[in-house]
């Protein structure tokens, strides 16, 4: 339920990737999405969490859960979301298999190449 | 259909990975239906590819992008089109329109196919689920391993062989790749087989993430309970209602309709419709 503050909309919202859609309830095709790169999920009051951006970071769309508990699931999926933490995912587990295995488990997807899963070369 | 834009163009534009980047010339998409393929025309635009968005610009030093590609559901193919060096992406919606580009030289155009058609989510996050596989049956042979009693004794990896049995995996692949004359239909979650030797790398910069949660089933609610993009059903066929979110997303820059719609104002006055 994303809300201008004090003002609490009823909505469904859905999280497709890297990306969180919000509908009213009774339609097919969002009014809305927020794209979840470089954001920040926080645990606000009970049943509330908040999603900020790192390039304006007072500026918080929150979200009131029916539970507690559904708001921690949020809460983790969202954090899990964006395309980078996937990224980083990649890249440790790489380096793990790498360390224990002396293979690298790229190579037979042929991607070991690839800039962008290589150590060291992406931040945050 | 609202977007968190000031969010998004930051995306776009700060000094995060970017996993390719080039001119490309995109074809101009008519929308009036008596216009047929005469005169198809292009358009040059710096292209940035970030994990699963395709931004463009109007130049490279542009400070905002005019336009954004979601790359879900979605294959990226070589085109017959009068252009050499042309490439399509297309969808699984068959609402959402495709997008035709067009590389500069033959090289220029393989690297992009192959950087986009790896370039979904749903591909890397099967990629880090088989990787999370592998790791944990490395753990348990290394384990195994330790209880037999021809034991290794070194516990570092460089340049030691294990008796580890290797997963017997197959290469991700979601539709089979077909090879033509050198040419090949690449799907999202297609791969090429192919060694490569993997180089230098630094270890223990990085922090280990916590591990991906586990599948959990779709429940749908109207409160808004997670639906989350974890359930197994959408690994396995492409995203099919969330393409048309992502169709609107594609429609979503002001900018390239108010450029679509000049165009077109200054052709009618040449007279050309």
């Amino acid at each position: 339920l994303p809300a201008v503050p004090a003002v609490l909309k009823k909505r469904l919202v859905k999280l497709v990737v890297n990306f969180l859609f919000y509908f009213r309830t009774d339609e097919a095709e969002p009014i809305g999405a927020l794209l979840l790169e470089h954001c920040k999920v926080t645990k606000e009051e009970e049943n509330i969490f908040s999603i900020s951006f790192i390039e304006e970071p007072e500026r918080k769309y929150c979200f009131e859960c029916a539970t507690e508990e559904q708001c921690q699931e949020w809460v983790e999926a969202l954090k899990r979301a964006s395309y980078e933490f996937l990224r980083r995912s990649l890249i440790f587990y790489r380096n793990e298999i790498q360390k224990m295995t002396g293979k690298d488990p790229l190579e037979q997807y042929g991607i070991s190449e690839e800039a962008r899963f290589q150590l060291g070369a992406h931040r945050q | 259909m609202k977007l968190n834009e000031r969010s998004v163009a930051h995306y776009a534009t700060c000094n995060s990975p970017t996993d390719h980047a080039g001119f490309l010339r995109k074809r101009v998409e008519r929308h009036h239906h008596h216009v047929h393929h005469h005169g198809t025309s292009y358009q040059r635009h710096w292209f940035v590819l970030k994990g699963n968005l395709l931004f463009y610009f109007e130049e490279c030093e542009s400070r905002e992008p005019m336009g954004l590609v979601v790359l879900e559901g979605c294959t990226v193919e070589l085109c017959e089109a009068a252009e050499e060096f042309a490439f399509a992406i297309r969808f699984d919606d068959a609402g959402a329109r495709a997008y035709v580009l067009v590389a500069d030289g033959q090289a220029a155009m393989e690297a992009w196919v192959k950087a986009l058609s790896r370039a979904s989510f749903n591909y890397m996050r099967l990629v880090v689920r088989e990787l999370e596989k592998q790791l944990e049956e490395a753990c348990k042979s290394l384990a195994a391993c330790h209880r037999s009693p021809w034991r290794s004794s070194s516990s570092s990896s460089s340049g030691r062989r294990r008796h580890l049995s290797s997963p017997a995996l197959q290469p991700l692949q979601e539709k089979p790749t077909t090879l033509e004359n050198g040419y090949s239909a690449w799907s999202s979650g297609g791969c090429v087989t192919g060694g490569a030797t993997y180089t230098d790398h630094d270890g223990g910069q990085t922090k280990p993430p916590p591990l991906p949660p586990r599948r959990r089933s779709a429940t749908g609610s109207a409160t808004g309970s997670p639906a989350s993009g974890v359930s197994p059903a959408m690994l396995e066929s492409p995203v099919s209602p969330e393409t048309i979110c992502f169709s609107k997303l594609h429609d979503w820059y002001g900018q390239e309709i108010a450029g679509l719609r000049q165009e077109w104002q200054e052709r009618q006055k040449r007279g050309h419709l």
